[in-house]
């Protein structure tokens, strides 16, 4: 997936949205920033498939050597999907985030919660600026 | 992701944090740069596994500057001290280092700390401590208030004068030996020397928390830029790298040694702690030795253990240690062991179940995971 066409929330989780028929699934990731950050992700705990979710709950956790890190849905909607090749290799998050380590699909219920978030462009400004 | 915003918030200079004479070296080689007990310092430079990882099999660099360095002299120090410290030490010979608890009258722990007896040039002799950053206000005084006001004994921080560098892993001393001039393998493990070297005296101890070989060096600040790039220097082709706050925490937790404010608090009995060798109760009194004999004969009601998880999720401080659906302990450290591969953690269980082998559960932020009691330390060395 291309990174420029996603979207990204301020806690560098990202989205890209695709339509199917009439309803969006949004896959959702954690940017290529945080997981450098991250140093090494050893374990991922998902979302469960059918769970609602909620925009900036947590719905999952990234844990690295240092530190365990909240995962927090930037959309509304229902779980319909979860990358389960991260339980056996985690890493796939820290290698590929915009690709093989995608976290979870979600269905959209609105699109409310799109309207906040970052392009790519003011996603990175954002990285810049706390660098 | 929690883990960022926390960063993003300690990267930002706190003019209120204290810095070691190697904080500029640190700032311009990419470290990520974090409070820690009143400092500011480097949590990883490249990355935590890979400079845990250079440890085990080259060396690594630490800056632990930010630990307390107080020295204590006066004719009457060595049973001044003894009065005080759960470890003998009356009759250390000279260049001998110790490692030691340093208790309340209840017996919970106020610091653990290295003793280093030291010749002075008045052949009377002194005694160093080295203790941890977040407790250095705390001991010196308490000191003071034990009599290291000048009344019994004189009480020097060297702190700020000096700098500390441990220099850790199976090329540790032969780095340090080729920077030297002079070998320091001769040196004993657990003792100290004052040498000469490259930049005039230092102070040279066969020590570490890391679970490596090695040594702690103790240096003028104004040298310590000059020691730590010169070492590294030497070092670099070979592997050695400079290591974070970060990699020490994970070496020293599969090294099975406890770290303050996690094994070690007040509240929690030293007799608790499984380092009965550093508390030293036969023909002695020192503060909190009456507590702590109490607490050894009546047998005391926890004990610390290691603990070695099935899953890849690693157990954090805090988690809860569960058998047969009863909380019957808590994670007081936790990680993911760069060396073995699976989460280690450390924590205390009621003592009728601190049996090597046992199985339990611990709960994970809501999820149950198994784990095993196992022996520490997590890693040995080759050799040793």
């Amino acid at each position: 997936m291309d990174p420029q066409q996603m979207l990204f929330a301020e806690t560098h989780e990202w989205v890209a949205i695709e339509e199917q028929g009439d309803s969006k699934v949004a896959t959702i990731g954690v940017s290529q920033f945080a997981v450098e950050q991250l140093d090494g992700v050893v374990y991922v705990e998902l979302p469960r498939v059918g769970e609602q979710v909620a925009a900036g709950a947590s719905f999952g956790e990234v844990e690295s050597v240092k530190a365990v890190s909240n995962l927090y849905c930037p959309v509304d909607g229902e779980v319909v999907e979860v990358n389960e090749s991260l339980k056996d290799s985690p890493a796939l998050m820290s290698d590929d985030p915009y690709g093989q380590g995608w976290v979870a699909k979600v269905k959209l219920s609105s699109d409310a919660a799109l309207g906040k978030l970052l392009d790519k462009a003011a996603y990175d400004k954002q990285c810049g600026e706390s660098q | 992701m929690a883990a960022w915003e926390e960063t993003r918030v300690s990267s930002a200079s706190d003019e209120s944090l204290k810095t070691t004479p190697l904080h500029a070296w640190h700032a311009s080689h990419g470290a990520r740069l974090v409070p820690f007990a009143g400092w500011e310092m480097p949590v990883q430079y490249a990355g935590l596994v890979e400079e845990h990882l250079a440890c085990r099999t080259a060396a690594a660099l630490f800056d632990v500057s930010h630990m307390g360095r107080l020295d204590f002299v006066g004719g009457d120090v060595e049973t001044w001290l003894d009065g005080l410290v759960t470890r003998r030490v009356v009759g250390m010979a000279d260049g001998a280092v110790r490692y030691s608890l340093v208790c309340d009258e209840s017996g919970g722990v106020l610091d653990d700390v290295l003793i280093y007896r030291l010749p002075t040039e008045d052949g009377r002799g002194q005694f160093s401590l080295v203790v941890n950053a977040s407790n250095r206000d705390k001991l010196v005084a308490w000191f003071q208030r034990h009599g290291a006001d000048g009344s019994r004994v004189g009480l020097l921080d060297r702190t700020w004068e000096t700098a500390m560098i441990a220099v850790q892993g199976p090329l540790a001393l032969q780095v340090v030996s080729e920077w030297l001039g002079w070998d320091p393998s001769s040196l004993r493990y657990y003792t100290a020397v004052r040498g000469d070297s490259p930049v005039g005296s230092l102070l040279v101890g066969r020590t570490g928390y890391t679970g490596e070989d090695g040594v702690e060096l103790v240096v003028n600040r104004a040298s310590a830029e000059r020691v730590w790039t010169e070492l590294l220097a030497l070092g670099e082709s070979r592997g050695v790298k400079a290591a974070g706050l970060g990699a020490r925490d994970t070496l020293r937790l599969e090294a099975g040694m406890p770290l303050y404010g996690h094994e070690l608090n007040e509240q929690q009995s030293a007799a608790d702690a499984g380092l009965d060798f550093a508390i030293q109760l036969k023909d002695r009194e020192f503060v909190g030795s009456t507590a702590l004999r109490a607490a050894r004969s009546a047998g005391s009601g926890q004990r610390r253990v290691g603990l070695s998880l099935a899953g890849k999720r690693p157990a954090r401080e805090g988690c809860s240690i569960v058998v047969e659906d009863r909380v019957v302990g808590i994670v007081t450290s936790g990680s993911p062991s760069p060396t073995l591969g699976h989460p280690i953690a450390m924590g205390y269980i009621e003592s009728s179940l601190a049996t090597i082998g046992l199985e339990v559960e611990v709960d994970i932020r809501g999820s149950r995971h198994g784990a095993q009691i196992v022996e520490l330390p997590f890693y040995r060395r080759p050799g040793k």
